[in-house]
């Protein structure tokens, strides 16, 4: 039981037997929103005998917990998979304001990615071995379109999941595409 | 070998007397009869060793020393309702033998953000005392508890035969800790994480389970939000012959679970993970098969999962359908229509779990095919006070109706009436659980435009072996009037924005005799329905009131007469000198040992003073005091 240090596969686990509370590097989850919350509190407290107030949220009610919130259509967190990578990554599309905003997070999250703006297109390339990625997105009605076509904000609210495919797979999805003509050409690659 | 010689002469022994005649039939003239002592200690220990209840146990312990201390040596099961109850020391000192233990923390209430995040409920305390005086422990189970990773390092080093780890609701650690429970503890067989907050640490705990053959009977990680090193599962479970329970989490496909699947047709419980297409799959390729997957589980009977569930898939679990008791569809946002094609087929469904997307209409659906169904949670799609609402009155009659051995109901939605309530409470007698939230506050019947008062009394009444309610609603002191005059068996209740004067909480406290566990929250009840329940306090586990009407001078007043209790009270103004002001929350309990030393610290002024401190978080915000009252046993002071 004596206080060790393991580094082994990569785990930094300092073991420490300190007092309760004192422990230097406490694991919170992020799902507890206590002091967040709390003025929203204080907001309510007053009012909570008499009339309800028709739209202000009250702490903890209903009481659902938070896991169990993000139900609704519309989710805001979608899984990003890129082709060839082992592990599917979560992207919060509210964090965005745009398209280059979120191509520099996918760059960052798929790190060998950097992204190359050739004739108006949005791609990342592997600086490696120069393959190129389409980011494409599944829309609520199941189908597969590229990403940058539809307003922001219209994107946030259909997209579902999100794929980086490798620019010779994505053959075929430029022409199921709805309107713009540019589509044509983008997809020859 | 007769009997006689294994166990004590029951009767020889029971007469006082040493006389040595009085011996086991067998003739054996060498035998010497023991002492009364010594035979009642043989007795006691030999019988005390079928007594698993813990009820059972605690009254056995009550009837003298002796057979205290011998149910001491006994018992191997421990169970700690509340973790601040009893100090961990006190524990060890008095039982010897555990090998199996039980711990709850927080409050319930906490689960909705009304707690501050740093509280308490430690696993450590614990974990230092079990790992000098419980090395044989094989099973934890830790519900509402703060674990972190080193914990379960130590955890994992200090019980070298630990079998079964349980975290329900917990938080503080993360897969670095997992990665450790799976790398060091080689003899798990159950490895459970239920509905807990698990940081990814970004490591492939999956690999890090020993190469060889293991003995994993149930691997549950659906509530773990970080991705899988899928090959490695698989591996795993193909070298797991004794897995039985597997529930993956939302990063495993469809097409992965069918891998898994057809690895381990002998698995009785599953939780299916996304059940959609994750990966980009070529054009033209083909599908698996998945129904024939499902067939081939022919000992399936647990289903769950469906995180984020393509419907189309839904009809692939068909040949499961008929052999199923519990199918929880509560992450799956499908309709009526969608569901009514399983539902139909599962006549044996005893538990079912569902989001109310399914509407009414999915609802009488199940009255229809699930006649044995013995529990039912509805939960709502969006957890909204004025959101649309797809499940009324009307699928809860007609539940009622169909369904009529229901024992256990949780119905969330955002319109009721006192009929509906009144018909389950006379078509469900068997019900032990109801929980009705329609999330309006204060929202009356939306037919009649009274208050939920007979609905609820109704329940009450007619459901003798009701041991749980939850009310919501318009609802005034009737009701808790009934409540107090029918709620004979009640050991769980949880009131919100509910009641009009302290009469309401008097009639619970005066009223059920068996309450055990009451969670109150803005409700208007003040000093004197706290001190109504000052005869009943010390054998409750514990009491909560948030946004009440209680004083701090009325917990303050508790505390002093009941010296068996400890009272926290979180108040909101950081320099409130008026005894006057009503507290934020507070939670009592009875407890044997001091006041927790653990409550949140303060930043500011160190150390924590056991009476009065006061607190403020890392945001700088002067959000929230937590006092620590105790009556004065000579001495704790208050200090105001």
């Amino acid at each position: 039981m004596s206080p060790e240090s393991e580094t082994s596969g990569g785990l930094k686990t300092e073991l420490t037997l300190g007092l309760p509370g004192d422990l230097q590097v406490q694991k919170s989850g992020i799902k507890r929103g206590f002091s967040e919350v709390v003025d929203l509190k204080l907001v309510n407290d007053s009012k909570a005998e008499s009339q309800p107030p028709s739209t202000t949220q009250v702490v903890g009610w209903p009481p659902v917990r938070s896991y169990r919130k993000n139900l609704v259509k519309n989710c805001k967190y979608v899984k990003v998979a890129a082709d060839g990578a082992p592990y599917l990554r979560k992207i919060d599309l509210e964090i965005h304001s745009s398209y280059q905003d979120l191509l520099t997070a996918m760059g960052d999250m798929f790190t060998c990615l950097t992204i190359c703006n050739v004739l108006n297109e949005r791609k990342l390339v592997d600086s490696a071995n120069g393959e190129e990625y389409v980011p494409t997105y599944e829309d609520k009605d199941g189908d597969w379109m590229l990403v940058g076509d539809v307003p922001w904000k219209m994107f946030v609210e259909s997209c579902k999941r999100m794929r980086l495919m490798k620019s010779s797979e994505a053959i075929g999805l430029g022409a199921a595409a709805p309107s713009t003509p540019s589509k044509g050409s983008s997809t020859s690659c | 070998m007769s009997e006689d010689e294994e166990l004590p002469d029951l009767v020889g022994g029971s007469t006082r007397s040493s006389n040595s005649t009085a011996v086991s039939g067998g003739g054996d003239q060498n035998y010497v009869s023991p002492s009364p002592d010594q035979v009642l200690e043989n007795v006691i220990e030999n019988v005390l060793y079928f007594l698993t209840s813990r009820h059972d146990r605690n009254a056995a312990s009550l009837v003298c020393k002796s057979w205290y201390h011998a149910e001491a040596l006994t018992r191997s099961e421990l169970f700690i309702g509340n973790c601040y109850s009893v100090s961990p020391c006190r524990v060890t000192n008095r039982f010897k033998l555990i090998k199996a233990i039980a711990i709850k923390g927080k409050p319930r209430f906490s689960d909705f953000s009304l707690l501050p995040p740093d509280w308490g409920a430690h696993f450590a305390p614990w974990l230092r005392a079990m790992a000098v005086s419980y090395r044989a422990l094989e099973k934890v189970y830790l519900k509402r508890m703060c674990v972190s990773d080193e914990d379960l390092a130590i955890a994992a080093h200090s019980f070298p035969i630990l079998k079964e780890l349980v975290l329900v609701c917990c938080e503080g650690f993360g897969t670095d800790g997992l990665a450790i429970v799976a790398r060091e503890c080689r003899h798990i067989r159950v490895l459970e994480l239920v509905d807990s907050d698990i940081t990814d640490d970004e490591v492939d705990w999956i690999s890090c389970f020993p190469d060889d053959v293991t003995c994993l009977e149930s691997l549950i990680f659906d509530c773990v939000e970080s991705p899988i090193n899928f090959e490695a599962l698989e591996r795993l479970v193909a070298r797991s012959p004794s897995l039985k329970k597997l529930r993956l989490n939302s990063y495993i496909s469809i097409r992965q679970l069918y891998c898994l699947m057809i690895r381990a047709p002998q698995l009785t419980h599953l939780g299916t993970g996304s059940f959609s297409t994750l990966e980009i799959v070529a054009q033209g390729e083909q599908e698996p098969d998945y129904i024939s997957a499902f067939a081939a589980c022919k000992s399936l009977i647990c289903l769950s999962g469906f995180k984020d569930i393509n419907p189309e898939y839904l009809s692939a679990i068909y040949p499961v359908c008929g052999n199923l008791t519990s199918l929880n569809l509560s992450y799956a946002n499908i309709s009526a229509e969608q569901l009514k094609p399983v539902i139909c087929q599962c006549h044996k469904l005893q538990t079912f779990w569902a989001l109310d997307s399914v509407s009414d209409e999915g609802l009488q659906a199940v009255s229809a095919a699930c006649k044995d169904l013995r529990e039912l949670r509805v939960f709502p799609v969006e957890a909204l006070e004025d959101a649309e609402g797809p499940v009324s009155e009307v699928g809860l009659l007609a539940i009622s109706e169909g369904c009529r051995k229901l024992q256990s109901i949780l119905y969330f939605c955002q319109r009721m009436t006192n009929a509906a309530v009144v018909a389950m409470s006379k078509n469900c007698p068997d019900l032990v659980v109801f929980r009705l939230c329609i999330m309006g506050r204060h929202r009356p019947d939306h037919v009649t435009g009274e208050p939920m008062d007979e609905g609820f009394g109704a329940i009450v009444k007619n459901c003798k072996k009701l041991t749980r309610l939850a009310v919501s609603g318009l609802l005034t002191d009737r009701a808790f009037n009934y409540i107090g005059q029918y709620g004979k068996l009640l050991r769980t209740l949880s009131v919100a924005f509910a009641g009009n004067t302290d009469l309401g909480l008097k009639y619970l406290l005066e009223g059920c005799p068996k309450l055990l566990k009451l969670e109150i929250r803005d409700s208007p009840f003040g000093d004197s329905a706290l001190f109504a329940g000052l005869h009943h306090y010390y054998n409750m586990r514990f009491m909560w009131l948030s946004s009440c009407k209680v004083t701090r001078h009325g917990c303050e007043e508790v505390a002093r007469q009941l010296p068996g209790l400890v009272v926290e009270v979180i108040a909101l103004n950081e320099e409130d000198k008026e005894t006057n002001e009503y507290v934020d929350t507070m939670y009592l309990y009875r407890s044997l040992d001091r006041p927790r030393a653990d409550a949140p610290r303060m930043m500011v002024r160190p150390p924590l003073i056991v009476g009065k401190a006061l607190y403020k978080y890392k945001a700088g915000l002067p959000l929230a005091g937590l006092k620590i009252s105790r009556s004065p046993c000579g001495s704790m002071y208050l200090s105001s």
